[in-house]
């Protein structure tokens, strides 16, 4: 009984520091409409500053209570910063552009704080008040954990009367129903749009702070805590408060109590209750649908072929590509063949958020049941490699056909979420399953067959492979079915009157894309001669994202010369600076503001600049 | 010849009744105008009649085949095309494109991944294309065209299926007055010539007593009068819905 209660109350103070955090994120979202995935990195630096400020105060509860609204406040200065600087510049772009810009923000603070802070755990010494305890049914029960578990409520409160007996807060309630309508108004929309950021902001600052006592400042928590924030805000439904509130709950009870009934899928439970919520309420708890994005940055791009000139500048790349192992060194070469697979795994991607419309935040999946795939093919069932070549992009097709059916269904970030969801699983199975998967030793030994040992004819067949993969995917999206895809993503509603169906067209596009990326999993998996839980990884998915934003969505080319761009950048940076997240998140920074239409896009804009009648 | 034949349709969405027991059919080369005035129900209809939303109850035969409650591309393939009020087209293509992947739809390639899609049917979408008067902007993105432009190209992928009922919601809205009397006038030739039925809604009074062979008029989801142009304009319920706003005079309301 006792015991039922601590992990009862341990489970709603984790409730109340998730919903710390997926509030901010879930007031931006419904204002701004922007996908923040900066946010994690607002929480972290409220840690580290929270941090510096608490060491320098007094340990008296009020003291520290100071130092909390404090590192909120500077937070909050700095959430203000960035929606200036920045994402005020981006409104009006197209979506995925700035979920890109919000990447960079991410890299850019990692290093930030690696360079201020230091790469060590900071821990705050706890005081006295903090190390006591009251005695509950038999149980001891930190003070300092009923206090978060107030803290939860308390802000829910706070930020109802904010939202509802305000002024600001009816405008900001108005602006999440209809942006236009409170423009007309004649609200000035750039300061409530950076109050709100910069509430949000403030709001992670201070849930980075409060889990300091608990635990510790450092590097990895930006990224872990953007998962389980984004995870709280769409299954509580997108631009929800109630719903966030609702699903914090949800989610840090179902953990607490998980972790002690199934402790095998703790790592996977909340991505199961996510995919679940998903599957059965396709906007959330208490989600409302989406209104469309409106405005012309979204307005799909005409698509054409390349023009000649880029086709001989593709051709020229590829003979050059053809005979770099003449020259090349074994290091150069081995970063060409990752070129070659960057290319392939980008264009898969593409295939599925360009034409398919379906943005994915969970596309290392495919790559990582391709890679597993081949790992088992040749240690396992002791096939060839050409076998084990197969058998990666048909095993990922399979997986990609069977989850695809519920993906097809949703839209936007509800489905990116839901292939993170899958994506998570996939990792944890391969993480926890150790007597299949060696777990984190992953496979070792799996080298390409006696042929192929030669680095250099690995890359050529690795080359001619990815070449091929990305001309076919190219050649079935200019097909009749590639246009009916389009037709599906750029008017559902004309491609329905017109007898298109959207779902089998997508879930047909999914199943290409997965085995595509499958494939480029399996080459890895033979390249580097073992496989790893890190090939399914989030930060393996965010590359594949990367690499196509960087490119451009509108075209074929975007995908390649996003690959090509991304890892001939990230190995040069690597070799010359060990501030390369900085290096890189500025450049897409950079580039976001000045280049929005992506690298492929924008040279094709100025190809056609004065051509087009 | 019937070629739709609608009766007893209803559907209310929350508490608004938006359309209450609606009958009437259309034959063919037949150009049926169903009128009235904002929110009267004219949409919710046409999005029954093509299965983008079910009817909480009524029959629509087409044929003579009750077609109630199918999904829209279904709808489809049995030989119904439409136009959208906000009109509905691929922005990523050229006007010819859009017109091909209804070709390609229509007969059924569009599970092909090879032959590119550009090099289909092109004179059947030329051809298509020079009946609306969009031939010689064949080559243009489909989002650079002025608004009347895209309503004819709408026109044209609505007639790729080679439909026997054409379904058109505010075919003439955002044109110039002399390009909607030809734009109808065009659609009114397609359907006597090739016996096309067709239902349409429209706001602008010249257009419909130019160009409907009769016309309904429908009010707060109920049919108020039914017939010719003359007895249309007799009609005192029509008179008093469209009081002061001149069912005569035309001119666009909106
Ligand atoms: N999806 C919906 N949900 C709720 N109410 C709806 C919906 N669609 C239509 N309505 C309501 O049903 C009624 C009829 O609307 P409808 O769009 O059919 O009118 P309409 O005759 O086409 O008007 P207009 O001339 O403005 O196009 C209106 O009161 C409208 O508000
Ligand atoms: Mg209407």
């Amino acid at each position: 009984m006792g015991f039922i209660l601590v992990q009862f109350l341990t489970g709603l103070a984790s409730a109340s520091s998730l919903f710390l955090v997926a509030a901010g994120l879930t007031v931006i979202f419904g204002v701004t409409r922007v996908v923040n995935f900066a946010h994690g990195s607002l929480y972290m630096l409220g840690a580290y500053l929270g941090w510096t400020i608490l060491s320098a105060l007094p340990r008296d509860p009020a003291w520290f209570a100071l130092g909390v609204v404090l590192t909120g406040a500077g937070v909050a200065a700095i959430g203000m910063t960035i929606e200036t600087t920045l994402l005020r510049r981006i409104y009006k772009a197209p979506e995925l552009l700035q979920l890109l810009a919000t990447f960079g923000v991410v890299l850019i603070v990692q290093d930030v704080v690696l360079k201020v802070w230091g790469p060590d755990d900071l821990t705050l010494p706890r005081p006295r008040w903090m190390r006591a305890f009251v005695t509950i049914a038999d149980q001891r029960v930190p003070v300092y954990d009923l206090l978060t578990i107030a803290i939860g409520p308390l802000m829910l409160l706070g930020l109802w009367l904010l939202f509802t007996r305000t002024r600001w807060g009816t405008l900001v309630r108005a602006a999440t129903q209809d942006r236009e309508m409170v423009a007309a108004l004649g609200v000035d929309q750039r300061r409530l749009f950076t109050a709100v950021f910069a509430l949000g902001a403030g709001l992670a600052g201070i849930g980075g702070a409060l889990a300091l006592p608990d635990g510790s400042a450092n590097g990895q928590m930006d990224l872990t805590v953007i998962t389980d924030a984004f995870v709280v805000v769409v299954v509580g439904g997108l631009g929800s408060l109630p719903g966030a509130f609702l699903a914090s709950l949800t989610i840090a009870l179902l953990q607490a109590f998980g972790i002690v009934l199934f402790p095998k899928i703790t790592l996977v439970l909340v991505f199961i209750v996510m995919a679940v919520v998903l599957v059965l309420r396709p906007n959330g708890l208490l989600g409302r649908p989406l209104a469309a994005a409106r405005g012309d940055a979204n307005t799909p791009a005409l698509v054409r072929a390349a023009v000649p000139a880029l086709r001989w500048l593709g051709a020229a790349v590829l003979l050059l590509a053809a005979l770099a192992p003449l020259f090349a060194g074994p290091f150069a070469l081995s970063v060409l063949t990752e070129m070659a697979i960057a290319m392939l795994f980008a264009a898969s991607l593409h295939a599925m958020m360009g034409p398919g419309g379906m943005v994915s935040f969970g596309h290392a999946a495919w790559f990582g049941l391709g890679a597993y795939g081949a790992a088992f093919a040749v240690k396992g069932l002791a096939l060839s490699m050409p076998a084990a070549l197969i058998i990666a992009p048909a095993g990922a097709a399979l997986a990609a056909l069977l989850f695809g059916g519920f993906v097809v269904r949703l839209s936007g970030v509800y489905l990116a979420m839901l292939t993170l969801a899958f994506a998570q699983i996939v990792w944890a199975i391969m993480f926890q399953a150790v007597s299949v998967t060696g777990g984190d030793n992953g496979i070792l030994g799996v080298w390409p067959a006696a042929w192929a040992t030669d680095p250099r004819t690995y890359y050529w067949l690795t080359l001619a492979i990815c070449t091929a993969g990305v001309l076919l995917l190219r050649r079935i999206l200019y097909a009749p079915f590639g246009y009916a895809l389009r037709a599906a993503r750029d008017s559902e509603t004309r491609a329905a009157a017109i007898g298109l169906n959207a779902a089998w067209l997508r879930l047909a596009a999914l199943v290409m894309a997965g085995a595509a990326a499958g494939l480029a999993g399996g080459l890895t998996a033979f390249a580097k001669g073992s496989v790893f839980p890190g090939y399914v990884s989030i930060g393996r998915s965010v590359d594949a994202l990367l690499m196509v934003l960087l490119g451009g969505v509108q075209s074929m080319a975007g995908p390649v010369a996003g690959a090509l761009v991304y890892t001939g950048l990230f190995d040069i940076l690597l070799m010359v600076t060990d501030l390369w997240r900085l290096v890189l998140g500025l450049s897409i920074v950079a580039l976001v503001l000045i280049f929005p239409q992506g690298i492929a896009g924008t040279v094709h804009r100025l190809w056609l600049r004065g051509r087009e009648a | 010849m019937t070629v739709l034949a609608v009766a007893g349709l209803v559907k209310s969405f929350g508490g608004v009744q938006a359309v209450n027991g609606v009958s009437f059919s259309v034959a063919a080369g037949e150009m049926l105008a169903l009128i009235g005035p904002n929110g009267a129900g004219k949409s919710t209809c046409f999005n029954m009649l093509n299965g983008q939303i079910k009817p909480d109850s009524g029959r629509i035969a087409l044929n003579g085949r009750n077609i109630a409650g199918l999904s829209p591309n279904r709808v489809w393939r049995l030989g119904v095309g439409r136009t959208f009020q906000i009109a509905a087209t691929f922005a990523s293509m050229t006007v010819r494109e859009n017109v091909q992947v209804a070709l390609l739809a229509h007969r059924r390639h569009i599970w092909r991944f090879w032959r590119p899609a550009a090099a289909w049917f092109v004179p059947e979408a030329d051809a298509l294309l020079t009946q609306v008067g969009m031939r010689d902007q064949a080559e243009r993105a489909a989002s650079v065209l002025a608004y009347g432009d895209l309503k004819r190209l709408e026109l044209a992928i609505a007639l790729a299926n080679a439909p026997r009922l054409l379904l058109m919601d505010e075919p003439t809205a955002g044109m110039a007055p002399a390009e909607r009397t030809a734009l109808m006038q065009l659609t009114r030739s397609l359907a006597s010539r090739q016996g096309l039925a067709v239902l349409f809604t429209e706001h602008d009074m010249d257009v419909v007593f130019g160009v409907a062979t009769r016309i309904v008029v429908l009010n707060r989801g109920e049919l108020i009068a039914e017939g010719d142009g003359p007895t249309i304009r007799a009609d005192p319920r029509v008179r008093a819905v469209y009081l002061g706003s001149g069912v005569t005079s035309g001119g666009h309301r909106c």
